[in-house]
């Protein structure tokens, strides 16, 4: 394999990696905020139906981008409604809804199965794609693999450096003292979780009408996505940066699972495409294993200069949830 | 800015079982001074100052400031009123940088100007004297220092009130002498300074002025010079009916402890030896956070001790498991009684299937029925078998409670177990405690109400700032002096030995 | 009101729920293009008309009422058992190992099959296990720590189908060379249901129901779901509990995926669970942890699944409206059970 094709892989694998940014993104706002939304699975089906839906029936990519949007805003509504005003629990709702999403996406996106659709072409920047290995990588994606790039870094701003971040993190850290800061915790918490569910919504038509064009329903590989992306969420660290290094890896490990595929013969494809998966949550165990009790009596029991080495490897893979993650907040 | 309050009260629950916890409550605070509120646990101190600060909301009365009522209805609503509470607890952000927790919640710009923060921080810093910092993570700072923080983003947010609520409770002594030259300062500034505190000394040295709260009533101010003795009436004064004491005649003894030292976020208190016999009560007493919970809990099996040894019965128990000290007689009762104690959303008849011995692998319905129906009566448990235990009173949970443990015990552990109830229930508690001390079993309790400490105890531990007083004779201590023990005043005449934290 | 917290008002606002979710399924329906009343009534005749259909219903009911039973205990332990797809799919890959094992050797036939079933049960268990010590000893959520064990365990399931295990030939998304009919878990002739795998059904039920409410076990188990710190102090070891209950689970769903292999399958097959794990799930909300309703219910949502099957070919509808009107149901019972809540407070 020559290095323009390597290069033309790893440009797939920045377009194939851009939806699972913008869920990724969109759910490290909402838990941020304190609020898990575990439907996230279900919305990206059902946000990539129902984009591909009115895309093909207005032939506008962007009434089909924005449908996404308004049906991930439509479902986080319900979460942050049951789990926020009605106090029933989050990871229930959360549930229901990735379930009930996906059936729906399924049977109301019967009738477009199969169907050509709108597709999202490539927008070269002129100039700077003809450098050589870094154009192609870089500068001939689409405008949704450009959007993701800049949320990535928008996102990170507005965390860590603007005035409204910096309150989300308080109240995602402790309620109670931002709302003696002025903070109306409750109507945040909608806000963004209904901001970070129109993110998640914003994934299904990018890959609808792009990355994997086109509806065609239990056979569109999209079923699972949403759990990754859950995952990842956590392996990033609530840390937009860290979490974007999370999705491209993913997509990386996909695209060599293809690449490497001829080489493998004895391996079947299907365990390729599927072995991210399980890489990518075992991962987890890795960046809880700080967390756990009986680590910290363990630490106690070896020598100081080991014990500070080891407890800065643990901090720096930790990834320590906003404190108030899934619990509700008493106002009144 | 002056503040005054004008008949306020606020009532907690209702019925028999309400708490007035504040009663028309009128005061004046003039501008420039120190104002001291003293008053014990459950006086109505904290409420008070919740109202003022937002938090909550009174029944009834006004809160005027500089002659025109204010209307606070949350804590941001205090602070443009330039009110500031700075809590026992900071309410911080622990897991983010100092600077962040500076800036949030102050007005401005989109993107923040970090680098005036800093500044204005620092100036700050160097104004009281304080060292933080700014990139340093708020959970890596001692108590005394997030109070530094907090009270510099309280000046920076423009308070001209600060209302402390009992600062002194686990800092160092030159932390403290830091924060009282801090608070001088800023009478000096013209700010109004409110001081919350149980701590005699303290209020003694710090304050203009001081009102005294008992039982949700103001009775009375006093400024300086200041009369010890005077105020320790005010605050704890009751018609004491101590009644017969009945202490049961002690057996042998059952529970030894040599050089305990205890540890935990705020305390680090060291006690003598100490044995206790069967049939002995021993009272804890002191203001909530002074060390006696992380004590008791020790006892219990729930913190391991840094040093020193647990000895019940025959056994040493130091640093084993809280199964192994149930198993060898202990039991412990935790004061909050739906958190820790009982299982909401569970009848009283499971409960008791729960505690008493297993027999067999299925569950006998009949017999856990008349199992119940027997503690009920036992207990004067105003309840049936099928009642769900978050229904019942908070007496009847108590009494619950009590009748869950085995018997015959070792070392029974109460945390507060008459609060929150009515005279009644508690003298039916108590005697109850007292069938147990005659079957052989020993006793600690904590309470904060000094007249159940000096009646069923018959010994004493005081627990004051990280200091334990080793033991007193229950029926040589008066009120007053006991009072005295629990503000800080007059440990050097009783003590032989003090030990204690610098 | 008083009046809200007694049975009578809790019952209104379950069947409100329920005709809630009617209602909402109905207008998807309606929105389709599809005719509503026709639509039911078709899956009304598809689940119940013939003896074949009813048997088809038992057919879907047993591995679902068996990851039901499974998770009503982890629920009582207060825990969310999402990783039970994992632990069914385990269950039918030991299964199907041991019946490849054993199926040259001369043993009898039953024995075999009852081999495989225990194997099946251990697989689950082992899953279950291991869900349960990264969450112990590892701090892993529950929820992920299963998530990451259902990939692992699909992974495994395709690997082994188009790998070691593959069909002479070509390794296809068929599964694996299905076992001959003397390893057929024995069916009522003419049937797809198996008599023995009722009556597993219904012991796994009773079992679970006698457990939870009837046992020491199920009643410390419930404490500890209700509030682990009082389960503590009153003496009850935890994570211990914790971790039988995980097991218990495991038991279950594994029995579930050795149903599936040894009695409608008769082969492993890439998506062996079926998506019964979380249908349990549901059902298991559904019936808010009372063990007794949990068999109607789970028929109920058979029977839905089993009636949607024609749908495609008579009405041109997507069978997945089955998933619409379940999920609708939890939902809404979900919704209307905190309104009634939030009402009880004022």
């Amino acid at each position: 394999m020559d290095n323009n094709t390597i290069f033309l892989g790893l440009a797939g694998v920045l377009a194939a990696a851009a939806p699972i940014l913008f869920a990724v993104i969109g759910e490290t706002i909402t838990e941020r905020a304190g609020v898990i939304n575990l439907s996230v699975n279900g919305t990206i089906l059902l946000a990539a139906m129902g984009g591909f839906a009115i895309a093909v029936k207005t032939d506008s990519l962007i009434l089909g981008f924005l449908a996404g949007m308004a049906i991930g805003g439509l479902v986080a509504l319900v979460v942050a409604f049951c789990s926020i005003t009605l106090r029933q629990s989050q990871v229930a709702v959360g549930f229901v809804l990735a379930l009930l999403c996906r059936d729906l996406a399924y049977f109301l996106g019967n009738p477009y199965m199969g169907l050509a659709g709108p597709r999202l072409s490539s927008l070269p920047i002129p100039g700077l794609e003809k450098i050589p290995y870094l154009g192609t990588l870089f500068f001939r994606q689409d405008w949704m693999t450009y959007l993701s790039i800049l949320l990535v870094f928008a996102s990170y701003m507005y965390i860590y450096k603007t005035r409204p971040g910096l309150m989300l993190r308080g109240i995602g850290e402790r309620p109670s003292a931002a709302f003696a800061r002025g903070a109306n915790v409750n109507r945040m918490r909608y806000i963004y979780t209904v901001i970070g569910g129109m993110l998640v919504g914003l994934a299904g038509p990018v890959y609808s009408l792009s990355v994997k064009a086109g509806w065609k329903g239990t056979r569109s590989g999209l079923d699972g996505i949403g759990w990754i992306a859950l995952s990842i969420t956590i392996f990033g660290g609530w840390n937009p940066i860290r979490a974007a290094f999370g999705a491209y890896l993913f997509a990386f490990l996909q695209w060599l699972g293809l690449v490497l595929q001829p080489r493998l013969p004895n391996i079947p494809s299907q365990v390729l495409q599927v072995a991210p998966f399980p890489l990518m949550i075992l991962t987890l165990l890795f960046v809880n294993i700080g967390n756990a009790e009986w680590v910290d009596r363990m630490l106690t029991g070896l020598n100081e200069p080991t014990r500070k080495f080891v407890s800065r490897v643990l901090r720096s893979l930790r990834a320590t949830p906003p404190a108030s993650l899934g619990v509700p907040f008493d106002q009144d | 800015m002056i503040i005054e309050t004008k008949g306020i009260s606020k009532t907690f629950g209702v019925g028999p079982s309400a708490v007035h916890a504040n009663v028309d409550i009128t005061l004046s605070i003039p501008a420039g001074m120190i104002y001291g509120i003293l008053g014990e646990n459950g006086a109505g101190k904290s409420t008070l100052m919740k109202i003022l600060s937002g938090y909550i909301q009174a029944d009834s009365g006004q809160i005027v400031l500089d002659g025109q009522t204010a209307t606070i209805h949350s804590p941001i609503d205090a602070i443009h009123y330039g009110i500031g509470m700075l809590h026992q607890d900071p309410l911080d952000f622990p897991p983010m940088l100092v600077i962040d927790n500076f800036m949030l919640g102050h007005h401005g710009s989109l993107i923040p100007d970090q680098v005036k923060a800093k500044t204005e921080l620092l100036n700050l810093e160097e104004r009281f004297g304080f060292s933080i910092a700014p990139e340093s993570y708020v959970d890596s700072l001692t108590v005394g220092e997030r109070q530094q923080l907090e009270i510099m983003r309280l000046l920076w947010m423009g308070v001209q009130v600060l209302i402390l609520d009992e600062p002194t409770t686990g800092i160092s002594a030159p932390q403290k002498e830091v924060l009282f030259s801090t608070l001088r300062r800023l009478a000096q500034d013209g700010k109004t300074i409110i001081f919350v505190s149980h701590k005699l000394e303290d209020v003694e040295i710090l304050c203009n002025k001081i009102a005294v709260l008992r039982q949700g009533f103001l009775v009375g101010g006093m400024q300086p010079p200041y009369d010890i003795n005077k105020l320790v009436e005010m605050m704890f004064n009751k018609a004491i009916s101590l009644g017969n004491r009945q202490p049961c005649t002690p057996g042998k003894v059952t529970f030894v402890i040599q050089a305990l030292e205890l540890e935990d976020y705020r305390l680090h208190i060291n006690l003598e030896n100490l044995e206790l016999r069967a049939g002995e009560v021993i009272g804890l007493a002191g203001m909530e956070g002074s060390g006696q919970g992380l004590f008791l809990r020790t006892c219990a099996g729930l913190v391991r001790p840094v040093g020193g040894k647990l000895i019940v019965g025959n056994n040493d128990l130091t640093g084993k498991p809280y199964q192994k000290f149930l198993e060898n007689n202990v039991a412990y009762l935790p004061s909050s009684r739906l958190e820790e104690g009982l299982v909401s959303g569970m009848t009283l008849a499971e409960h008791f299937l729960l505690a008493e011995e297993q027999k067999g692998y299925f569950l006998d319905i009949e017999y856990g029925r008349s199992l119940a129906m027997e503690r009920i009566s036992d207990f004067n448990i105003r309840g049936t078998p099928s009642t769900p235990v978050e229904s019942l009173s908070g007496g009847n949970q108590q009494r619950a409670l009590l009748a869950l443990l085995k018997t015959p015990l070792t070392l029974l552990l109460l945390e507060h177990p008459t609060r929150g109830l009515d005279i009644e229930s508690s003298i039916y508690i108590w005697r109850k405690l007292k069938e147990r001390c005659s079957q052989g079993t020993a006793i600690i309790f904590i309470s904060s109400d000094l007249e159940e400490i000096l009646q069923y105890s018959d010994r004493i531990l005081v627990f004051f700032s990280g200091r334990v007083s080793s033991s007193l004779e229950a029926s040589q201590t008066t009120v007053d002096q006991l009072g005295q023990l629990i503000g800080g005043k007059g440990w050097e005449a009783i003590m032989d030995e003090v030990k204690f934290n610098a | 009101m008083r009046k809200l917290s007694s049975t009578w008002w809790n019952i209104g606002f379950q069947l409100l729920g329920i005709l809630l979710a009617i209602l909402f399924t109905t207008l998807i329906l309606i929105f389709v293009g599809a005719p509503p009343l026709q639509t039911y009534w078709l899956i009304i005749k598809g689940a119940f008309s013939s003896l074949n259909s009813i048997s088809n219903d038992f057919v879907v009911w047993v591995p679902l009422i068996l990851a039901t039973s499974g998770v009503l205990i982890t629920f009582s332990a207060g825990l969310w058992n999402i990783g039970i797809e994992g632990q069914i799919t385990l269950g039918a890959i030991f299964t199907t190992g041991v019946l490849r094992l054993l199926q040259s050797t001369s043993l009898p036939p039953m024995l075999i099959i009852f081999i495989s079933i225990l194997a099946g049960m251990l697989g689950g268990a082992i899953w279950a296990a291991l869900a349960g010590a990264l969450k112990t000893f590892g701090g892993v959520n529950e929820i992920f720590g299963g998530l990451g064990l259902n990939f692992v365990a699909t992974a495994l399931t395709l690997w082994l189908i188009f790998g070691p295990w593959q069909r002479p030939g070509v390794g296809s998304m068929s599964g694996t060379e299905p076992f001959r009919e003397s390893l057929w878990l024995p069916q009522i002739p003419e049937l797809r249901i198996s008599l023995w795998s009722v009556f597993l059904g219904i012991l796994a039920v009773v079992v679970v129901y006698l457990l939870l409410r009837s046992t020491y076990f199920g009643l410390k188990l419930k404490a500890v779901g209700k509030n682990i710190r009082a389960a503590f102090f009153l003496g009850i070891p935890t994570w211990q509990y914790l971790m039988i209950s995980f097991i218990a689970c495991g038991l279950l769903a594994g029995l579930a995926g050795a149903v599936q292999v040894v009695a409608v399958y008769h082969r492993l097959i890439p998506s062996i669970s079926s998506g019964y794990g979380f249908l349990g799930l549901m059902v298991a909300m559904l019936v808010n942890y009372q063990a007794i309703w949990a068999a109607f219910i789970a028929f109920f949502y058979a029977s839905l699944n089993i009636g949607a099957i024609q749908l495609p070919i008579v009405l041109k509808l997507d069978s997945s409206i089955s998933g619409i009107l379940q999920g609708m149901l939890v939902l809404f019972v979900l919704i209307v059970d905190g309104i009634r809540q939030r009402l009880l407070k004022q």
